[in-house]
């Protein structure tokens, strides 16, 4: 594809803190690479700002290759942007031409409160985690990949759920706020392996009260998260997570379940 | 919410077939039969009373969850994703499932409750057949019939298939299956409810 350069007016949001009120501020920037990422013009503008005296703005970024799941904006209304299964990172100004207005704002969600600017607090994914999303397993030499073995159709299944990167753009997207795709991907990828059966019952149960907890909305299965989701978190997950809730439930919730 | 709605889409198959009596064109005979057995039957009276608490129920959870839902996201999107990554009736069910409720009160005071009371207070039971053939001669109630039709049908749209995958019954092959049964029932059940006011109105059926 051949190279050009553009000028684009951006509208960012900005916000000191939690407690304080956000607006938006409008910025031009010059001279963008169409080869440039999403996150490099913006280090591009906050040079700009650096240089002006001004605050830059704050916005959160990791690996910048589309596997953190760190890049969390909302690009003219959609969560990373319009490319398909892409983050942030990995969104390329070639989308954009000379002239163009963008609209960048945080992951909007009560259970996200905005640290700074385009920084919001996901650690309420840390503690859906923390509820039961994991194996207990002793400590030790770590056991050899194939001493269980495990059907190639599950391990699949099992796998393209934990390819889950914990992003959040699922919640971002919803128009409930809901934390279902991530949930159900994280519940999906342990309840269809062997390491994951002994707290199948307890982990599905503690993580939905965890989520419930947290302050996600209620799943009425839109599927602007599937949509959205840079991995390709199926709604499957969802329906399986549906079923093993409801199958925990059933023998007795997550204190006799055991 | 998924029962409860499952619940009512049985009833809209047993309503609407029933109702479909009317198109043998037989001056009511058919139709009158069934609703006289529908409308007297102790076993159907009591489904009746449960129907109703499953309507209230239905209504109830879903005005919660959309009030509930709503609460989540205090600071609200200056540029929305609009259609790109959803389907506008499936962000709509309270909306549409309010429209249908509007449809429901004028519906059931025009057959269900003079019947009712013709039945418990009067001389027993209202010939159902006439009325609706008085009823849909003005095109005003013809129009609200088709606009009750309307909402049903894109409330059904979403939520047939929503139903099945809150159950998580919605996986592997069956995914695409109940996606595409719900598609033909909310376009075939309400459209057969379409046809009723309509064909009185033309004249179709006497
Ligand atoms: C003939 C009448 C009705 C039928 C057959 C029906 C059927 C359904 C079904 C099958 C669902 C999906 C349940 C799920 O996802 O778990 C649903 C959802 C819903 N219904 Fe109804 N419904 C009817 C009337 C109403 C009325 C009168 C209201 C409210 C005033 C309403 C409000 C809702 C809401 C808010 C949802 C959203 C839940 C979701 O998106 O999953 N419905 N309905
Ligand atoms: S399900 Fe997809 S969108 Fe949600 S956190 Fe995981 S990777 Fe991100
Ligand atoms: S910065 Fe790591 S996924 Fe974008």
């Amino acid at each position: 594809m051949e190279h050009y350069n553009m000028s684009l007016t951006l509208k960012v949001w900005r916000q000191k803190n939690n407690k304080e009120q956000g607006k938006f501020e409008t910025y031009s920037v010059k001279d963008i690479s169409s080869e440039m990422s999403f996150l490099e013009m913006f280090d591009v503008l906050n040079e700009q700002l650096i240089a002006e005296q001004k605050e830059p703005i704050a916005f959160d970024h990791d690996c910048r290759e589309g596997i953190c799941g760190m890049c969390s904006m909302v690009i003219n209304g959609r969560p990373h942007g319009p490319w398909h299964h892409t983050t942030t990172c990995q969104l390329h100004m070639r989308e954009y031409k000379n002239g163009d207005t963008i609209v960048v704002e945080p992951f909007r969600a009560d259970a996200f409160p905005v640290i700074k600017d385009l920084a919001v607090d996901r650690t309420a994914f840390d503690r859906i985690i923390q509820a039961g999303g994991y194996v207990s397993v002793n400590t030790g030499n770590a056991v050899d990949a194939n001493s269980i073995p495990i059907e190639k159709h599950s391990a699949d299944e099992a796998f393209a759920s934990a390819a889950c990167i914990g992003c959040g753009a699922c919640v971002a997207a919803c128009p409930n706020a809901s934390a279902m795709l991530f949930t159900s991907a994280k519940v999906s990828h342990l309840a269809m392996l062997p390491q994951g059966a002994p707290e199948r019952k307890t982990r599905v149960v503690d993580m939905v009260e965890q989520m419930d907890k947290e302050g996600f909305g209620g799943c009425t299965n839109i599927g602007a998260c599937e949509a959205e989701c840079p991995k390709g978190i199926s709604l499957e997950n969802i329906a399986r997570l549906n079923r093993e809730y409801m199958g925990a439930m059933l023998d007795g919730g997550s204190q006799n379940a055991v | 919410m998924s029962l409860t709605g499952l619940f009512l889409i049985t009833f809209l198959i047993v309503h609407c077939y029933i109702n479909a009596q009317i198109f043998w064109n037989d001056g009511g005979k058919s139709f009158d039969e069934l609703a006289h057995f529908m409308g007297t039957n102790v076993v159907i009276r009591t489904i009746e009373i449960g129907l109703f608490a499953f309507l209230i129920l239905h209504i109830v959870q879903g005005l919660m969850l959309w009030a509930k839902n709503r609460a989540k996201r205090s600071s609200k999107y200056a540029v929305k994703a609009g259609n790109v990554n959803s389907k506008w009736y499936s962000r709509s069910m309270g909306l549409l499932g309010t429209l249908i409720l509007i449809f429901l009160v004028v519906h059931i005071g025009m057959f269900w409750a003079p019947n009712r009371t013709a039945q418990t207070f009067g001389d027993g039971e209202l010939p159902l057949y006439d009325m609706m053939r008085d009823e849909f001669q003005h095109p005003g109630i013809v129009a609200l019939y088709l606009f009750g039709c309307i909402s049903l049908a894109w409330h059904l749209l979403h939520g047939f298939y929503s139903a099945f995958q809150t159950l998580g019954l919605a996986m592997h092959k069956y995914k695409m299956m109940i996606k595409n049964i719900g598609i033909g029932f909310s376009i075939i059940v309400p459209l057969i409810f379409a046809l009723m006011p309509i064909a009185f109105y033309f004249g179709w059926i006497q």
